[in-house]
Parts: C-alpha cells; structure tokens; sequence
C-alpha cells in the first residue's frame, strides 16, 4: 500500500516535471483549456447572479389594478371595500392619480416631459398584495378582478416572474449545450497533447514494454499528465471568471448608481466552483484515457 | 528452462523464417545461436522473449507454455529475462544512471535499494564512473556495456543477447565476451546469437546453427 502511494507520488511529480518542463506551450494549452471552460462557466454565474436578483426583488407576486378614467369617488369607496373583504387579499394599498404622477416624475426624471402633459395621463390604482402565492391560484385571483367593474386592466407580476425564470431556463439550457461543446473541445486538446506525447517518447515506452512494463504502468504518467492540464485549466477558467467579474463589478457600480439599486455580481458558491474543477480534471482525465487507449498499442516493440 | 518443440515462424507474405526448430536450453547453460543474417537468429530470440508469437509449435519457458500466453501476462514474463540487443535501445533523454534504473522502476522496486542496485551493475560492466553523463557521450562498445547493465540490473535468470558484438572490433568483443562469460559462471542461463564464427571458436558453450530457418546439428 505504502509502495502504491510513492509510485503514484512520483508519477503524480513527474507528470508535474514534465508540465514545467515546457512552460511556454504548457501555458497555452492551459489559457486554451481555461478561455473555453471559461465561456460556460461565466455565463452560468451570470445566470445564478440573475436568478438571485430575480428572487430578491421580486420574490413576492403583486397585482397592480387599473381602474378606468372615469372612475367616481364611489366607485373606489366600493372596490376599496371588495378588497378589504376578499379571503386571498392580503394588503392593498390606494395610489391615486395624482401621486403616481408625482412619483414617475421623481423615479424617472422626466419632469420636463411631464411638466408639458396637458392633464395627468395615469389612471387611479390599487397595489395589491394577495396572501397567496401558488401561480394558478394568483391567476384565478387575477381573472376575478378583472371581471369587477370600472377595472380597466389587471396586471400580474407573476407573468414577468414567469418569462423571467422562462428566460433564465433558456439561458441554462443554453450554458449546458455551451458546456457539452466546450467539453469537448477539452477532451480534444488533451487528446492532441497526449498523442504529441505519445509519439515524442515511443522509444521510452517501446523499451519500457521490451523490459516488462504493464500497459498501466505506461498509461498512468499520461493519465496523470492528462490529469493535471485539465486540473490548471479549470483553474485557468476560474481565475478568468474572477478577474472579469471583478473588472464588470467595478463598471456595474456606476450603472446601479445611476439607477439608485445596489446589486453587485457576486462569485458562485464553493459547491460549484469544485465542481468546475473536478469536471475540468475529469475531462482532462477523459482525453488522455482515449489518446492512450488509442494510440499505445500502435507502439509494439519488434 | 527453455524448450522449443517443431516451432515455426511465418510472416505476412508467406515467408517461413523458422521451420520445425525443436531444442532444450538448460538451466545455467550459455548457448550460441550462429549463421548468417537472415538465417532467424533475431526471431528465434524474439519467440523466447514473446516478441514474437511462433506460426505453430510450442515454446516452453520456465514450464510455461509463452505461445498460450496472454497478452496481460507478458510484461510479467519479461522480467524473467534480460534483453541485450544490437542496437542498444537506449534512452537519450535522460543519465547513464537513470537508464539502468528504469527495469527497477517498471518492476516498483524501493528507490534506496534500486540506487545500489544500479550502482552494482554498473560497476560490473565498468561505467560506475559515468553514471551522470549521457548515454550518447558514450563510444559503441560503452554504450553495448551499458545496455548489458539495464539488463542485468534486475537480476534476470535469463540472459538473451541478440548481436551483442555485432558493430564491435575485436577488442571491445573480448571485453563483452569476458562479462556474459562472469554472468554464465554465477549460474545465468545465456542465448547470445552472434555471426561472428571466429568468437565461436574462443568459447566452450553448445552452438545452435541456423541455416536458412532450419537448425543445423
């Protein structure tokens, strides 16, 4: 056991030797490997930031009611206590027209625009806040309001939910079909390495096998080597992510200034930069395996 | 040790290199083959160490039938022997020592007890010296001694020794000769195939002819 894990030691170290032995090409197949893991993993992170924000902001469903122009004082005495009185209603909250004209003015910084309106453009509206969350319920609730009159349109913001985590679906989807290419296009690089290897030390494995090596024992400093590339290039990848995100957070901060939110992009969990790690070492693994299967037993001593 | 019944070897082409060759090596026994290049000499050593699978017949080595053998087996079966060849198969990217280590660290020995191994066999064969140099700063004769050293490091029980003075005068051969001569007094058994008639003569161990694939009594 003891003897297994120094050979495995020295055939992990010498793999590394062999790394650093050619640094220059070393360091580009590398920045290849890292630049297209790099892709995939990018987006996914940007995807996770958006969902997270997505989830912040907009965790809770409301309903905006817009009631129709020539709605009386009555009339709003009426809905104001149809909703006080509705079992799935939770909170509603009266904006009259006035006050929503005030506060596009303030959020938008169209004062000028709006100061030139003849008359105020903005209906009266409710803000409701139901008590319950399960979209098929809140759509009911929707249709309902929809039907009380004097009610000119009833906006759910479940929709935007929806599209937004339809979007996000799309886009992960997207990053896998991205990673399967990309994988790929890893497993090739290796593989092209390994067979450049390969073919650079046939004398030293045609001797090995005339002096009694095992298939595995040529195959494992391969293996390994295989190993460690796609191990530096996730880091690689990694290291590029990072430096991005850093550089983009820098530039996000001037343009959530502007539009007084506070959101920052934030790196993805341990979790998941293991798993690039791990992934990009299989792969890497993966590669070597098939160039060796697939060129070693061309080199038969005779 | 090594037995050879109604063994034949065709290649690709229908060329019969060996025809119904049958003979016994015996333990500790240092054995000729001789003839002209051509006459097989290469693959009936190539057949010993499973290089080479024969056409038909059965080779014994060890009281295991190697024709049989499977392919996962053979490394194993490899260090039973030391492999001497003509063209010395050394490796040039790395030190005279390095390349006698190398039966030693395909086989998993510990590293303290391969260094004084190497150390050993080296000096056997009167490259101590030089163990850091590389093996291409060596002449014809010290490089041939060198490979004989990769092959002995390990301690073979059987030594099989394909041209080992081929591209040698006469005094480097005299030296070679004197150190498989040392390995077959310490009970190694020796197939050495050799041309040369004239060293058969100086040497007292049984002759194998070869004479157009076919053992000449």
């Amino acid at each position: 056991m003891k003897n297994w894990l120094i050979l495995h030691v020295h055939v992990f170290l010498s793999a590394l030797r062999k790394f650093f032995s050619t640094p220059l090409s070393s360091l580009f197949n590398i920045l290849v490997i890292g630049i297209a893991l790099s892709l995939p993993a990018g987006m996914y992170v940007m995807l996770k930031n958006i969902q997270n924000l997505a989830e912040q902001k907009i965790a809770s469903p409301q309903i905006s009611l817009f009631l129709s122009m020539d709605t009386s004082k009555d009339d709003i005495t009426r809905i104001d206590r149809q909703l006080k009185q509705h079992a799935a209603v939770g909170q509603a909250r009266f904006v009259p027209r006035e006050q929503a004209l005030e506060q596009l003015k303030q959020t938008t910084g169209l004062e000028d625009v709006i100061g030139g309106l003849e008359h105020n453009p903005l209906p009266d509206a409710y803000i409701v806040h139901p008590k319950i969350s399960d979209a098929s319920a809140l759509k009911t609730l929707k249709h309902e309001l929809q039907r009380w009159p004097k009610i000119e349109h009833v906006q759910l913001d479940l929709d935007w939910v929806q599209k937004l985590e339809a979007i996000l679906k799309f886009g992960l989807m997207a990053v896998l079909i991205l990673s399967m290419l990309l994988g790929f296009a890893l497993v090739a690089v290796t593989f092209n390495t390994i067979r450049l290897q390969i073919l650079t030390q046939r004398e030293e494995i045609e001797v090995s096998r005339l002096i009694g090596a095992t298939s595995a024992f040529i195959r494992r400093p391969f293996l390994y080597f295989g190993l460690l590339q796609g191990l530096l290039g996730g880091a690689a990848a990694w290291f590029i992510i990072s430096i991005s995100l850093y550089m983009l957070n820098s530039n996000l901060s001037q343009l959530t200034d502007l539009y007084s939110a506070n959101f920052t992009l934030h790196l993805p969990s341990t979790e998941d930069q293991l798993a690039l790690l791990l992934l990009s070492a299989c792969l890497g693994w993966m590669g070597a395996w098939l160039s060796v299967s697939q060129h070693l037993w061309k080199i038969e001593p005779r | 040790m090594i037995q050879f019944s109604n063994v034949c070897k065709r290649y690709p082409g229908g060329i019969d290199v060996l025809k119904n060759i049958s003979f016994t090596i015996g333990e500790a026994e240092m054995v000729f083959l001789s003839g002209h290049s051509g006459a097989g000499k290469s693959t009936l050593l190539k057949l010993i160490a499973a290089i080479e699978r024969p056409s038909s017949g059965s080779i014994l080595v060890n009281d295991q039938n190697i024709s049989l053998i499977k392919d996962g087996a053979l490394p194993f079966l490899r260090r039973n022997f030391g492999l001497i060849f003509q063209d010395h198969k050394l490796l040039y990217d790395r030190s005279i020592f390095e390349n006698v280590m190398l039966p030693l660290k395909i086989c998993g020995f510990d590293h303290r007890e391969s260094a004084k191994r190497v150390r050993a066999a080296l000096d056997k064969v009167g490259l101590l010296n030089r163990e850091k140099a590389n093996p291409i700063a060596l002449s014809g004769g010290e490089q041939q001694r060198l490979c004989i050293a990769r092959a002995i490091v390990n301690r073979p029980s059987i030594l099989l020794a394909d041209e080992p003075t081929g591209n040698l005068d006469t005094e480097y051969s005299g030296e070679i000769m004197k150190i498989f001569r040392s390995f077959h007094q310490v009970g190694v058994t020796l197939v050495i195939s050799t041309h040369d008639e004239g060293m058969l003569g100086q040497f007292n161990g049984r002759v194998l002819a070869l004479k157009n694939g076919e053992l000449h009594p």
